[in-house]
Order: C-alpha cells, then structure tokens, then sequence
C-alpha cells in the first residue's frame, strides 16, 4: 500500500470509528415492557375491566407519542417507550397466581399493573416480592393488602373501599340530618359486606341512634331484585345504601325506578359513578352517587383531566369511568417515580430498588388530581373523594351540591386498621 | 318484618320466571335425556336478541306497544334457529354415547356460545327498559308492583295451560310422551324418535329463549347471565322430577316462595335458600316430587 | 393383601412399572424447571389428585358434582391451620386437611350412598354449595377473599414457597402414592365390585355383597384425595377462599376426568396437566376468546377421542 493509500485508509477507520463512539442526539433505551391485569371477559369485563382497559391503553400511546400533558410530557418513562401485554383477570385466584408468574418469568415483563378483585389482590400481593418484581394495583378496594402486611415491591395506586363509606357516610348526615332508620341492599361477597358494614359503622358513629330497617344481601350477579325492592319498600327505611356496581346496579335503578323506591328513601350508590355514562338520564333525581375518587363527573379542572376525558371520548365514543381514570392513575404513578428515580441516578435507567424507593410516599398528579402514596408505609395511596347529587337539567344527567373531603378525614391514619378505626368513631384507637 | 302478601306476590312473580326457564329443561331431559348445560347461553341468547330487536324497534320509532310483539317474536326466532341448529348439527352425531359425555358436549357447547355472544355483542351491557315501565304499575298490599310482572305471570300460566293441553290432547303430545317412558319401545312401535328429539329441543331452545328476552327489559343484558340460570333451572329440575311438567311447575313454586320468604324475613340466609330446599326435598323424596314409576331392567 | 393385588403393586405390572417410571423422571426433571412451570405442575398435580378420586367414582357408576366441597375443605384446613392456628409444617396440612375431608365424608357419604345418577350428582352439588354459602358469610375467614395460607417447613425441611421444588416433590409424591394405591385397589375385592355396581347394581346384591358399604367407602376414599389435593393447590397458590367450593370448581374436575377418560390412574393426572397448559396458552395468545378455544378443543376430544385422552396410548385391542 502506497503512502497516500495508507493515509486514506487510516483516515477511513478514524472516521468510521469517530461516528461510531459520536453520542446519537437521541439515547436509544430500552422498551419498558407492562403487563397489564384486568377483566377482559365475564360480568366485570363491561363494567371495568374493559373501561380500564382503554384507560390504559390510550394512556401507554400518548405516553409514547409524549402527548401527555405537563408534567408527564416525556415520552414512555424518561424516554424509554412503552410496550403493553394485556392478560385476563377472569378464572379465578388459583389461575391468576399462575398467570402472574407467566406475566413475570415467561414473559418477562418489568412492571405488573393491574387487578381489580379484592380476592386476585390478596393472593398476588405476596408473589411481588417472592419474585421480585414492581407491581402496582390500581383498582381492588380491600384495605387488607397493607393493614394486614407490608411489602417492597408492591404498591396501590387506588384508594381503598374505606373511603367510599365513609365520605358517603358524612354527606348523608350532612344532606339529611335527621334520618334515623337506614336499610342496605348490597351484593353477598367481600366488597359488598365489607361496603355495608362500613357505612353501617360510619352511620353509628355519626349518628348514634341509627337503626338498620333490613340488610339485604342478593347474591353477586343476582340480576333481579324483585322481592328485595319489596322488603326496601315495606321497610320504610331513611335512607337506602347500595353498594352494587355492573349489571346488578343498572338492574336496582332499573327495577327500583318505576316502583317508587327513589322517592321513598333517600339512595345512595357509594360506587354508582358507572351507571352515569350507561343509564344517564334514567337515573332518578336526588340520587346520591360515589365515584371512587374524585373521576368522572368530580374530576378537577386540570389540563391534564380535561385531556383525558376528550382523548378518551373521541377515542371510544364513551365517557371514561372511574376504572379508566385509575387505570390511566397508576401508569402515570409509575412514570412520575421512574422519572424521579431517573433524576436521582444522573439521567440513567434507573434500577428497581431506585424506582421503588422514589416511589415510597410519592406526591403526583393524577387525571383526578393529587395522589399522595401516604399509607402502608408510603405504598398505599389516599386520595379527596367527592359526592354528588343527580339532577336530570334539559335532559342530561348533572351533579349537584357536591362535596369534597380531604383524604385525612375519609382515610384512616397509617398503622390504623380500617375497622378498628371505624368502630372507634374515626380516632385512632 | 313484612306481612305475608308482599312474600306471597314476589314468590309468584319469581316462581313464574323460572317455571318458564326451567320446563324447557325438564322437557329435552325428560325425552333426550341430556343435561343441557348450555341451557343458560340459549337464555343469554334469547335476552340479547331481544335487545337488539327491541333496541331497533324504538330507534325506529314504532308504536311502543309493539315492543311486546318484538320481545316474542325475538324468543321465537333464536329457538326455531338455534334449536335445530344445534340438534342436527351437533348433537344428532352423539346420540349412541354415554349420559355424562353428553354433558360435557353441552358444557363446550356453553364454553362457545359464551364467546360466540362475545363476539358478535361485545361486553358492553344492553339496556331495553322501556317495556318494564311502559304498562305502569299498581299497588298491592301498600308495595307497587309494575304491570310487567303481571304479565310474566301470565305467559307462565298460559306455557302451563298449553304444554299440558299439547302433551295430553296433540297427537304430537302424546308421541312425546311415549318417547319419555320408554325411548326403545317408542320406537319398535314405529315412532319418529329422531323427529321426536328436534321438536324437543327447538321447543325447549324456544322456551330457554323467551325465558331471556322476557327478562331482558328487567335487566342490564351483559355477558354471563347464562350461569346464574343454569344451576337455578337444575335445582327446580330435580326437585319437580326430571321430565315431568307438573314437577317443574311445582318445583318453580316452592323455590319462588322459600326464595321470597328469606328475602323478606331472614335475608342472610337467602344463598342457602335453594340448595336447602333441593336437599330437604331429596332426602325425603330421592327422585323428586313427581318422578314417574320406572321399571327396573334385570 | 391378597397376591393378586400383591402383583399388581410390583414392578410386573405394566402400569405400575409406568408409575414408578414417572415418578423418577418428575423428581428428576425438577430441579431443571423454571420455577412458573413448577408451580404450573404442582397445580396440575393438586387437582389431578381431586381427578383421581372421580375416576374412582366413576368406576362405581357415579358422578360427583360436588367434589369441590373436599377440595375445599382440605384447601380451608391448610389455611386454617397456618393462619389461625399458626402451624408452619406443610406436612401436617396435608395430613389434616385428608383428617377433615375423611371425617365429614364419613357421615356425608351414609348419606349420599343411597342416591345415583343425577340426584347423586345434584346432591353432592347441593352440600359444597352450602359450604360456599357458609364460607361466603364468615368474615373472620374473609368471606370471598379469602386468606393467605403460608408455610414455613415441608416434613421438617425449609420450604421457600408455592413454587418451590419442595412442593413439587411433595406433591409428586402424594400423586404417585395415591395413583399407585388406587392400582392396587382396583384390583382387590371392594375394587373390584366397583365397575360390577356400575354395570348392574342388584346383581351384585344378589350376589352378596354390599353395594352400599362399598359406595361409602369409595366416596371417602375419593374425598380423602380431594382433601389432600386442595391442600397441596392450597399451598402452591398461597392463597384460599371459598370459590373452591363452588359448583363450576367442580364442573370443572368432571370435564378433565371425562376428557382423561378412566383407561388408567395416570390418566387424571395427564388429563390434569394438559387442562392447565391448554387453559393457560389459550389465555396468553387469545385472551378474548379462550373460553371459546377451550371448548373447540374438548369438542375435538370428544369427537375423534370418545374414550378420553388415555386411548391415545391403549393399544387398538384395549379400547372400549
């Protein structure tokens, strides 16, 4: 080889070799994968399942084409795009342990988001630290998960039922004040006992010469209410708690309608927000209705609320619900402590334990406004609630005389259990 | 603590409800001799294709009242198309093979149809409640009623009142009847079995399907309402004697009433109601309240 | 025990030469398996066992729709034991969970052996519905969801949880012994007089022998292995609640038994295995439809396997 040639030659690889270690303008990360748990199938599936669903899956695109607005407008997570497995939560506890691992090992996600039963909760809870891996439910509502344990690896990014009772509770002593004799007619599993008692207990505290007219207890899915809407009816009660969601609320509303029983008690669906987009307007005046939080018709007036609710809307043809709202809650929660853990690490990927430690008593902005991670040790969120009134205005359903309670009031303090602060009359025992 | 009207009247509305539900049942057992597990997805069927028929009956603005034709004709249609569908199409090829097989052919079938109703309605629940509130409602015993509930008791009796005259004055009828004592002599006595079996089941398909779209003004129709039925329309099977059409009546009416009583007076006892009365009435009575003398083959 | 069944437990005997085969190739595999496909395995094996004392059943003429009531029974008495009581030895589960499933069978199954066909099957569907019932009221055991059940030692070893080779092995075990001993007792004389009331119930009493003693003792046997198997899937969950007691649980151990077929005992556990893993790659690839695919593939079975899955290995002669 010539002089020259060599010179050429050396100039090449120096060249190829200055391209190759330049920094790119853009760092290739990457892709976080999320294994998402809900219902896609079974009585649930219309009801949340599939409304979460969309929540999430409209939430990871505009994260990934970074059209959230501040301060989630980084694309994915600080970067990073995202990628989505959606699994079924129907068939049971049993095959939802399975399909956790499957999520974990076999599929080899880096974060599981999901679940909305209480029981599928429970029995997946232990397996986020057996295997080590950060996992966020956003839905399921026992307060059981961090009253009963703590784990590292687990997080809720939803409120627990607690709150919905309770803050229904206070609004009906505040609305009515001298109702006397309450009656329930709620579903016969977990939530639904577990939602009764708790008004029942919040109610006696409030109110000390509450009397229960009847407690009916149909069974999950019953569908038909009619004998149960006649012994509501028989029972002359004040006030009529129900805290029955899906098919099993629109069938209460409408069955319970044209018999008359809104008008001769005072209803109260601590988890009725659903039945807004699905029955509207078929919904009796005067009816008290929860939303799990501040969703749906009780959402702030943020840019990022208001974002949500039209992208949705143009998107699905249907107002999100509550479900949607937390499914969308727990992706930014993760986002906002990825970020922060991002920050922390000098603008590197962040490791689990530091996105967990960010995580651990997190305050971020959600489409229903502040979550703060303040209970079971910094894993558990609280969250204001709000309550409402329906009045039906030029044919639309709109919500009045809402009130709003702060989350310290609603929720109990951390280290308390939820029954035990209930039956002390909301003190810390 | 309600007086014994209210518990008399629910017991009736719920009796009638599920007498209609389950005689379609007792019937394909009786003749066929097959457990039809996807009797519930044939009621699923029935609800949500009365709530596409009614749900386009009012967006194009018909009379109201004929929404009531559309119900039936919704319930008739699914079982005259479904029931030999099925039944020729599936069944007819797994007629020689063990009882208990035939159960597990129903149970896929339900596992499909399931999906099937899926896929072609989505999970999204369908509301139809014009109906319920169209007729108004009276009082009875100081609790209102809807007229609808009236009606329902009504069409029970009437299906009463026509499967008895059908099974006892028909020509058909008593074919049918042969073929529920004795399938093989039935048949040695030149009996269409074959065509015994799919007018069985496209009438109980039939029955199945205007049990669901009777109900579905009453309800939200989503996916899953089959399973609640299934075990309900077993128990009132079993308790009445499979086959007998007086037993389902009679099994409808004392489940309707414990159900109701329960309700009303001890409701956290109300899960408990039907399998305590199914089991009450089995240790007394083995084979049900009105199971037939069966000669026993040596 | 008579030589005859003497010979049936030995290794002469085709199917228990294939059993103890099983079992050594399981033990060995083990260590090698990713830990979901252990805790996939036990599961299978759990309720292959509930499968197993079907088949028993079934060889007696009799279909049990309420299986799930043992199941859940023995799933509750782990449950109870660990969380309530505060043992920690996995073991002493098992032994408890077969204690209280055996016993309540006991007087349960005085009771049932007089029924046949669907009012047996209705029957026994009835009573764990009443379980559920009763478990869906008690709050102090979480009413629908249930309890963690935990466990710190297997027989005196460290156990580190439902995914563990510990279990796996415990399970296999039990699997074996269980499936082996059935061999064997399909082949003494109450074992024998099985399939004899299933074909024709008054013959056997003319005969002499007691068709009803014979029932009772296969219901409790069945229910035994019902408990233990609720135990095992008990621990290798984690987690209990009473959904183990409803009807569509016990649905669901009828269709794998029919879809195993009764040629064999390793048929169940087989049947068992294949159930899981259909039901668990029919959720991942077609989430929206896998109720559908399930049911496709039990049609198919149904259609081209009519004596169940275990034809498959039964020489053309052997098929019924």
């Amino acid at each position: 080889m010539t002089h020259k040639g060599l010179s050429k030659l050396l100039g090449a690889v120096a060249a190829c070799a200055a391209l190759v270690a330049a920094p790119t303008g853009a760092q290739e990360m990457k892709p976080i994968k999320v294994g998402f748990v809900t219902f896609l199938s079974g009585p649930p599936a219309g009801a949340f399942g599939v409304p979460a669903r969309n929540g999430a899956e409209i939430m990871i695109e505009a994260l990934n084409a970074g059209s959230v607005p501040a301060p989630y407008a980084t694309k994915g997570f600080g970067g990073a795009p995202l990628e989505v497995v959606f699994v079924d939560e129907a068939g049971g506890t049993t095959k939802q342990v399975s399909e956790y691992r499957n999520l974990v090992q076999r599929q080899g996600v880096d974060v599981v988001i999901g679940y909305i039963s209480s029981g599928d909760c429970l029995a997946v809870a232990p397996l986020a630290d057996e295997l080590k891996k950060l996992t966020v439910f956003f839905d399921c509502g026992t307060p059981r998960i961090f009253e009963d344990a703590s784990y590292k690896h687990l997080f809720r990014t939803g409120a627990t039922g607690t709150m919905d009772n309770t803050a229904a509770a206070l609004y009906v002593a505040e609305m009515k004040p001298q109702a006397k004799r309450i009656a329930g007619i709620n579903q016969n599993y977990a939530w639904g006992q577990d939602s009764w008692a708790d008004f029942e207990g919040a109610m006696r505290a409030l109110r000390p010469g509450t009397e229960v007219a009847t407690s009916q207890l149909p069974k999950l899915y019953a569908g038909q209410f009619g004998a149960e809407i006649s012994t509501l009816l028989g029972a002359n009660a004040d006030i009529v708690h129900s805290s029955f969601w899906g098919a099993d609320l629109e069938g209460l509303i409408l069955q319970g309608a044209p018999r008359g029983l809104f008008q001769k008690s005072l209803v109260v669906l601590s988890a009725g927000e659903p039945a807004i987009n699905r029955l509207g307007a078929k919904i009796p005046d005067g009816t008290i209705i929860g939303a799990r939080g501040p969703y749906g018709p009780f959402a702030p007036d943020t840019a990022l609320a208001k974002w949500f609710k039209t992208t949705f809307e143009d998107r699905y043809n249907v107002a999100p619900n509550y479900a949607s709202y937390k499914a969308a809650q727990a992706l930014l929660g993760v986002k906002a402590a990825w970020e922060k853990a991002q920050a922390a690490a000098g603008g590197k990927a962040p490791t689990q334990d530091q996105v967990i430690a960010a995580f651990e008593g997190l305050v971020f902005e959600g489409p229903g406004g502040r979550v703060a991670m303040s209970l079971g040790k910094g894993h558990q969120a609280a969250m204001d609630n709000a309550i409402g009134t329906t009045k039906v205005v030029d044919g639309k359903l709109t919500m009045t005389n809402v009130k709003r309670y702060p989350a310290a009031q609603i929720n109990p303090p951390d280290g308390v259990k939820s029954e035990a602060w209930l039956k002390s009359g909301f003190k810390a025992p | 603590m309600s007086s014994v009207a209210p518990v008399l009247i629910d017991g009736v509305i719920y009796s009638s409800w599920l007498f209609i539900i389950a005689v379609g049942l007792t019937l394909i057992y009786g003749v066929m001799r097959i457990l039809n597990l996807a009797h519930g997805s044939l009621y699923a069927l029935g609800a949500y294709a009365a709530a596409s028929l009614v749900g386009l009956w009012f967006a194009r603005g018909y009379a109201p009242l004929g929404s009531y034709a559309a119900l039936a004709v919704s319930g008739v249609l699914v079982g005259i198309t479904v029931g030999p569908l099925i039944e020729r199409g599936l069944l007819r090829w797994l007629y020689g093979k063990d009882e208990i097989v035939l159960v597990l052919v129903t149970y896929a079938l339900f596992l499909i149809l399931e999906d099937l109703i899926k896929l072609v309605w989505g999970v999204e629940s369908y509301v139809i409640s014009e109906p319920y509130g169209l007729l108004g409602s009276f009082t009875l015993a100081g609790v209102t009623y809807p007229v609808y509930n009236g009606v329902l008791v009504m069409v029970a009796v009437l299906v009463a009142v026509l499967l008895t005259w059908v099974l006892a004055r028909t020509r058909s009828g008593k074919l049918l009847v042969a073929v529920i004592h004795d399938r093989e002599t039935a048949a040695a006595l030149g009996i269409n079995v074959s065509r015994v079996y799919l007018v069985t089941f496209t009438a109980g398909t039939t029955l199945a399907a205007i049990g669901g779209a009777l109900t579905a003004p009453t309800v939200s129709v989503l996916p899953g309402m089959g399973v609640e039925v299934i075990v309900l329309a077993f128990a009132v099977v079993v308790i009445g004697g499979l086959g007998s059409l007086p037993g389902a009546a009679l099994g409808a009416l004392i489940v309707g009433l414990v159900r109701s009583a329960s309700v009303h007076w001890a409701p956290q006892f109300e899960l408990f109601a039907i399998y305590g009365v199914m089991a009450l009435v089995l240790l007394v009575r083995p084979k049900g309240l009105f199971a037939g003398i069966e000669a026993r083959k040596i | 025990m008579s030589p005859y069944v003497r010979r049936h437990l030995s290794l002469r005997d085709p199917t228990s030469r294939m059993l103890f085969a099983s079992l050594a190739v399981l033990l060995a595999a083990g260590p090698w398996l990713p830990s979901w496909a252990l805790s996939l395995s036990t599961i299978a094996l759990g309720k292959g066992l509930v499968v197993l004392g079907l088949l028993l059943l079934m060889r007696t003429g009799l279909v049990s729709f309420g299986q799930g009531l043992y199941y859940c029974i023995g799933a509750y008495a782990a449950g109870v034991l660990a969380h309530q009581v505060k043992v920690t030895d996995g073991l002493v589960m098992l032994g408890a969970a077969a204690l209280a499933s055996g016993l309540i069978a006991f007087v349960l199954g005085a009771l049932l052996a007089g029924y046949r066909a669907i009012f047996f099957a209705m029957l026994s569907l009835a009573f764990s519905m009443i379980l559920y019932g009763l478990l869906v009221k008690s709050s102090a055991l979480g009413s629908t969801d249930g309890f963690n059940v935990d466990a710190r030692t297997l027989a005196g070893l460290p156990y580190s949880g439902g995914a563990s080779y510990a279990l796996f092995a415990v399970a296999t075990m039990a699997a074996f012994i269980s499936g082996w001993g059935l061999h064997g007792y399909n082949h003494s004389l109450a074992g024998r007089i099985a399939p004899a009331i299933r074909d024709n119930e008054l013959r056997v009493e003319y005969l002499g022998s007691s068709v009803r003693a014979v029932v009772h003792l296969n219901y409790v046997l069945a229910a035994v292995m019902s408990g233990i198997g609720g135990a095992i899937v008990a621990l290798a969950v984690g987690h209990v609640d009473p959904e183990f007691a409803f009807w569509t649980t016990s649905g669901e151990f009828v269709f794998v038994a029919i879809l195993a077929g009764t040629g064999s005992v390793a048929a169940p556990f087989l049947g068992s295995i294949l159930f899981e893993a259909i039901r668990s790659f029919a959720t991942q690839y077609s989430p929206n439809t896998w109720q559908m695919v399930l049911g496709v593939a039990m049609l198919a079975v149904i259609m081209f396997l009519p004596s169940g899955l275990w034809s498959l290995f039964q020489r053309r002669s052997e098929r019924g």
